[in-house]
């Protein structure tokens, strides 16, 4: 339970970052916590007590294995941050072309 | 690969990338081919495959590495691999349904087993080694493109 | 081949045009335009055709078996009533939008690479509609997502990118949300399918996670809608896009991603209770008042337009979240008319952008005697918008003001006719400010925008005039039906597994 917990203060860490920091790069270092945070969360979903890891070899039971449904869709999740993180930075790189801050008060163009 | 000490880092991280970097790329194709026996396939190991194009680019500068494969080049084989993976799942209308799994599946455990999927695990690795590439490539451009300004 | 195999197709062709396009969109000249046309069309005649071959059904339901798994196991793909009647919706957009955009790309540089993105975002919007699995609609609602983080920052100029980054951030945590939303469901009920997570769940006693899930479905989701407390995003980042993307945004990427995916999670999945229900009235009946308010006092054009997109997003959850059959047809129909409307004025904005290189109010005027046909369009869809009769709008907010009222909730009816009004006084400003008083004298050169991007427009204009008709006994069921699956609620499982099992 307390791992479950500790995801949770992860998650709540990494959405701090994001809505507190001024800084565009903090704000996606929060934005990656997030991700890693919840993806952790789904693996643990799958979890048993005592299971091994779920890899069919030619003679072992299927017994006492972990959920691998899980472990194949966070393996997407990951595939999917890797994209907006992709895109995130190199949007980042191009505000700071154009604006020479990353501080996100002397970001205001857009108003209203 | 050029030893010449202007571009790139030292010349130990120079001996040790020339001496490590094919074996990151072999295990990577190693890790893409067995995807459907043990753990890893297409992405991970695409992943390596991409990791070890990096590495060349990190060790000896950008543009060793563009010569070994250009921006163009990667992105056009980026979406060949997506075409390929598509019709691999297109090829199971043949059977009667998207991403119907139609050749043989053969026995288990054996390299050349399980049908459709190791095919797809190949245009995965090459869609995702690439792509990956053209990604890191893209920033670093667009990091040149501002110091030049 | 069989019928049923129509139903991936409305993923494979978008993919197919989004990778061969920056396969030989360098080499072959022309070839992106060609096969975004192409493929917009192919989809626009077979959402028609899957409607029609769904009226001849007795059960009005298809269930595609992925690789040959049966459901509960493999990913199945649903085609039911509301299925079928967004991907009419989205397909019928998407193609005017698309014949639009060949033109009016010419402002920008780069074709290949707007196409693609374009075609990636479609085929996300289509696999959300089609989907019956739900770690399945997560990632294609992700794949339209990120291609639509991308279109808006397709400029690249400063406030482009700001909005871009603000709309990413925003976006990702609301995915993050709706990923842990599937992650507590999928632990709870140790399936993904929609229809099984749906019969799993009927049996569960006590289930208070399933609250806290449906909590945090109303964030993510309503943030990908752009409801009021989660609107922030939505004013900077439709009006940055280019005028076709804003058009694909306010028209049908926020219905699909964000009010498709709610209902038919929180009506088919977790199954409504009145007190969600009454959650998204009173959400929808905020942010149809918000929403025009602070579109009033705006003066940029498309920014004033998506402000009123918060506000018609209102009508549609308000006549969702009355769970009436009234009140469901009514949202529904305003979903479609909005849409339609919305797309019509954002790409009426973009023709006055490509030939003025403005959007603000305060420097056009006249314009009525140099683009009369946009001028007429305009009008068309600002009346529809207002909702004055005979024209679509005005027949789908009578029918949720009417449902509230049936339903004895008459603080959202005269919320719903206070909006319209002051949409009204919003668009009449917008009439005034655009086509009536004096032409400048640096826009007396000024034409008529190219023919492709009028004709789009025109064909719009003409579904808006001629959008009431669906409300006709014989046209009933296109609506009809859509509206049924949500009113049937979790009994969906138990059609759709019949379906697969057949």
């Amino acid at each position: 339970m307390i791992l479950y917990l500790l995801c949770i203060v992860l998650f709540s860490i990494g959405l701090y970052g994001v809505l507190r920091k001024r800084n565009l790069v903090k704000i996606i270092i929060g934005l990656g916590i997030i991700e890693y945070s919840m993806n952790l969360f789904f693996v643990l979903l799958g979890y048993r007590f005592q299971g091994r890891a779920p890899i069919d070899a030619q003679d072992q039971a299927i017994l006492t294995m972990v959920d691998p449904l899980p472990q194949a869709l966070v393996l997407t999740s990951i595939v999917i941050g890797l994209g907006v993180m992709a895109l995130v930075i190199s949007i980042a790189i191009r505000i700071y072309e154009k604006y020479g801050t990353f501080d996100i008060t002397k970001i205001k163009k857009l108003k209203g | 690969m050029t030893t010449d000490s202007k571009t790139g880092m030292t010349l130990i991280v120079k001996t040790i990338t020339r001496l490590t970097v094919g074996l990151i790329l072999l295990f990577g194709i190693y890790i893409v081919l067995h995807g459907h026996l043990s753990p890893g396939g297409g992405f991970a190991g695409g992943v390596i495959v991409a990791l070890s194009f990096v590495h060349l680019m990190l060790a000896f500068g950008k543009d060793v590495a563009v010569s070994k494969i250009s921006k163009n080049l990667a992105s056009n084989l980026e979406s060949l691999g997506a075409i390929m993976f598509l019709s691999i799942a297109l090829l199971g209308f043949l059977g009667g349904s998207f991403f119907l799994n139609i050749l043989s599946k053969g026995t288990p455990f054996k390299l050349f087993s399980a049908g459709t999927i190791p095919l797809s695990n190949i245009s995965i690795g090459i869609k995702v080694g690439l792509g990956l590439f053209a990604i890191f490539l893209a920033l670093v451009l667009l990091e040149k493109a501002k110091k030049e300004k | 081949m069989k019928t049923v195999n129509i139903i991936p197709l409305f993923v494979i062709i978008p993919l197919t045009a989004a990778f061969l396009i920056p396969l030989l969109g360098r080499l072959v000249k022309r070839f992106s335009e060609f096969a975004v046309f192409l493929s917009c069309a192919m989809l626009l005649y077979l959402s028609l055709h899957a409607r029609i071959l769904l009226n001849s059904l007795t059960d009005k339901i298809l269930v595609y078996k992925v690789g040959g798994w049966v459901p509960p196991f493999g990913i199945a793909m649903v085609l039911d009533g509301l299925s079928s009647f967004m991907l009419v919706t989205v397909n019928l957009v998407t193609f005017c939008v698309a014949v639009y955009s060949l033109k009016y790309m010419n402002k920008y540089t780069d074709k290949p690479k707007f196409f693609t993105l374009f075609s990636l975002m479609l085929c996300g919007m289509n696999g959300v509609i089609i989907t019956g699995d739900l770690f399945n609609l997560f990632v294609f609602l992700e794949i339209a997502s990120i291609a639509s983080y991308a279109l808006v920052a397709f400029g690249t100029e400063a406030e482009e990118l700001e909005a871009s980054f603000k709309y990413a951030i925003m976006g990702s945590v609301a995915s993050s949300f709706i990923f842990i939303g599937i992650a507590f469901l999928y632990g709870f009920t140790s399936t993904l399918n929609m229809a099984d997570m749906a019969r799993v769940l009927s049996f569960k006693q006590n289930a208070y996670l399933v609250h806290f899930v449906g909590v945090l479905f109303l964030m993510g989701f309503g943030l990908k809608a752009a409801l009021v407390p989660f609107h922030a995003w939505l004013p900077d980042a439709h009006p940055s896009a280019p005028a076709s993307i804003s058009a694909m945004l306010s028209g049908i990427l926020i219905k699909t991603l964000g009010i498709y995916a709610l209902a038919r999670v929180f009506f088919n999945i977790i199954g409504s209770t009145q007190n969600y229900l009454s959650v998204l009235m009173f959400l929808g009946a905020l942010s149809m008042l918000v929403g025009v308010i602070l579109a009033l006092s705006q003066w940029d054009l498309k920014r004033l337009l998506a402000y009123h997109s918060i506000s018609q997003i209102g009508y549609v959850v308000l006549g969702i979240g009355l769970g009436t059959p009234l009140g469901i047809l009514g949202g529904l129909f305003h979903l479609f008319n909005h849409s339609v409307f919305k797309s019509l004025l954002f790409l009426n904005s973009g023709s006055i952008d490509y030939a003025l290189d403005t959007r603000d109010l305060r420097e056009t005027g006249g314009l009525a005697k140099v683009m009369p046909i946009t001028a007429k369009t305009n009008l068309i869809a600002s009346m529809s918008i207002a909702g004055i009769p005979p024209f679509n709008g005005f027949f789908s907010k009578l029918l949720i003001i009417f449902a509230c009222v049936q339903k004895g909730y008459f603080g959202y009816a005269s919320c719903a006719i206070i909006a319209s009004i002051l949409t009204l006084a919003s668009f009449t400003k917008v009439q005034k400010f655009l086509f009536s008083g004096e032409l400048k004298d640096k826009f007396k050169e000024v034409k008529e925008a190219p023919w492709s991007m009028v004709i789009s427009t025109v064909c719009l204009a003409i579904v808006c005039l001629l959008g009431g008709l669906l409300l006709l006994t014989s046209l009933q069921s296109f609506m009809g039906d859509a509206a049924d699956v949500l009113l049937k609620g979790t009994a969906y499982a138990k059609d759709v597994i019949e379906a697969a099992l057949r």
